[in-house]
């Protein structure tokens, strides 16, 4: 078989020397190692005050995005639900009425979208799935919660607010992978 | 001296080791925690107070405000009396210590031991093994599987290497030819440490002195993984505190002893060059009794955190089959030395 590191050793049961049945320089070699450790560096993150960066493309707590003028971008079209593996995502549709122009990008509207937090495992499926570019996955953190019920996240929670310094920033999901597919024509509609 | 003097000034003397002890041995269980982490490559404590320092304080309130449970099935009496007794007989143990030489004040001479008992050593014997029943009631009064187990873990330990301690001790009796510790910590001026004398008796009573304490290797009465918390599992609040605070204190008095007995106790080579006043001489002393105690401490701590634990029959191996004959060999070797002139007489003729 092959050994996974050069470090493995094999095993031998022999008769222990007297040099060995001493145990005192195996203990002594031992304390040796135990000390060395104690100057080293510690790799410890003290949390509050200090925080580990992210990975670029951290998949954490979802955004429902807004367009230039402060629409949404969803349509409720399902998509997202239908890719989601966990079945967390759940949306009622409505028609958008005169006089919502400003608040919804097109005809049809997500009425309710709820996103089941403790269904959710973080794939990313949905933000594959969305033809609109309207959910996206963030680098924050889903807060903890003393009960089950404040899980379910609604639009109140998952769309962004229209003021600029509202707006999430989701440029670190967008790879260059990412925008080069996104150049195929069949997205033009998002422009 | 004057009675009253006389006893004022022990007062002191016996309130301030009471003192140092308990102080020591709180900020022993940061040190311990402290130690272990940066063995392990973590930080350990930090968050109470600069560098976690207050963390012994928090400990404390906690334990002092945590719930206390009496077992029903347990034998009430002496359930309180086991943690009770283990935490005198630690603190015991501190009064035959000689901490430094003598201070004088006008005129008079205080000597920094509270008592020079002329059978020191006996009665520091006498004391720690008392302090077994500390934890033999309270295993045998909690009225637990696990408690019973390893409270008899612990005297069967303790009683087996008491022996090997003993003999131990014995060789070092015959080379400084007293039982008080005071004298021996006195006959180790200069760079005439016992250790230089005594290498294996030495070595064999700090093996003994790790089990004495019930400390890692030899941890086996509170080992978590089998026995839960061992003869403790049954105690919760102080109680519980108690018999850890013991425990501490024990392992500070072992350092003390091992100093005292074989590291020179007070004394340090050269230092009559640099300083001549008695009085700083003597505080002298103490601090280097006490930095000795303290790298002692430390030792115990890294011992811990380096080596796994016994199994029990290795344990019992060690100590009645290898410890044991070793230091009679030890005294045997020891008498020989002391005899070497008659004997070589013999063998000239």
């Amino acid at each position: 078989m092959q050994p996974l590191t050069n470090r493995s050793k094999v095993v031998v049961k022999k008769e222990m020397s007297l040099y060995e049945k001493i145990y005192l320089p195996a203990i002594i070699s031992g304390m040796m190692i135990t000390f060395s450790h104690f100057f080293r560096k510690k790799p410890t993150i003290q949390y509050p005050e200090q925080k580990r960066e992210f990975s670029g493309t951290y998949r954490g707590q979802h955004v429902l995005k807004r367009d230039e003028i402060g629409a949404e971008r969803c349509t409720a079209c399902g998509l997202c639900a239908v890719a989601c593996p966990a079945e967390a995502i759940t949306m009622i549709a409505g028609e958008r009425k005169k006089g919502e122009e400003k608040l919804y990008r097109e005809e049809k509207y997500a009425v309710n979208y709820e996103i089941n937090m403790l269904r959710c495992i973080f794939c990313g499926d949905c933000e594959d799935a969305c033809p609109k570019e309207a959910i996206f996955l963030t680098d924050r953190m889903v807060k903890p919660e003393n009960n089950r019920g404040s899980f379910f996240y609604g639009k109140d929670i998952l769309v962004e607010g229209v003021e600029k310094e509202k707006r999430i920033d989701i440029s670190r999901r967008q790879t260059a992978e990412v925008l080069e597919f996104k150049k195929h024509k069949e997205f033009d509609h998002n422009r | 001296m004057a009675l009253e003097t006389y006893i004022i000034y022990k007062l002191i003397l016996v309130v301030l080791v009471f003192a140092i002890t308990m102080v020591i041995a709180m900020y022993s269980t940061y040190a311990e925690r402290k130690v272990a982490g940066f063995l392990q490559d973590r930080l350990g404590p930090n968050r109470a107070g600069p560098f976690g320092i207050l963390q012994p304080v928090a400990d404390a309130v906690k334990l002092f405000m945590k719930e206390e449970t009496i077992p029903s099935v347990s034998n009430k009496t002496l359930f309180i009396i086991g943690p009770a007794l283990s935490l005198l007989t630690a603190c015991m143990t501190g009064v035959v210590i000689p901490w430094g030489t003598s201070l004088s004040f006008f005129g008079e001479n205080f000597s920094l031991q509270i008592a020079d008992v002329n059978i020191g050593i006996l009665y520091l014997f006498g004391v720690v093994s008392i302090g077994v029943y500390g934890i033999m009631i309270g295993g045998w009064a909690s009225n637990n599987k696990y408690s019973l187990l390893g409270a008899i873990r612990a005297s069967s330990q303790m009683i087996s290497y008491e022996v090997a301690m003993g003999l131990s001790i014995i060789a070092l009796i015959m080379t400084t030819g007293t039982l008080s510790v005071g004298e021996i910590a006195a006959q180790q001026h200069g760079w005439h440490w016992n250790i230089l004398i005594q290498p294996l008796g030495a070595l064999i009573f700090i093996v003994c002195a790790f089990a004495e304490t019930n400390r890692a290797p030899f941890d086996l009465p509170e080992c978590e993984q089998e026995l839960v918390g061992g003869y403790h599992t049954e105690y919760s609040s102080m109680k519980m505190g108690f018999y850890l605070f013991a425990e501490y204190i024990n392992m500070f008095i072992s350092a003390t002893v091992i100093s005292t007995f074989y590291f020179g106790g007070y004394n340090m080579p050269f230092i009559g060059r640099f300083v001549h006043d008695p009085n700083w001489l003597a505080l002298c002393g103490v601090a280097f009794l006490f930095a000795k105690i303290f790298f002692g401490i430390f030792f115990f701590m890294w011992v811990r955190w380096t080596l796994p634990r016994f199994r029990y029959d290795q344990l019992m191996n060690l100590g009645w089959k290898v410890l044991i004959p070793l230091s009679i060999l030890n005294i045997v070797l020891t008498g020989a030395w002391m005899m070497r002139h008659e004997i070589l007489n013999v063998f000239i003729k």
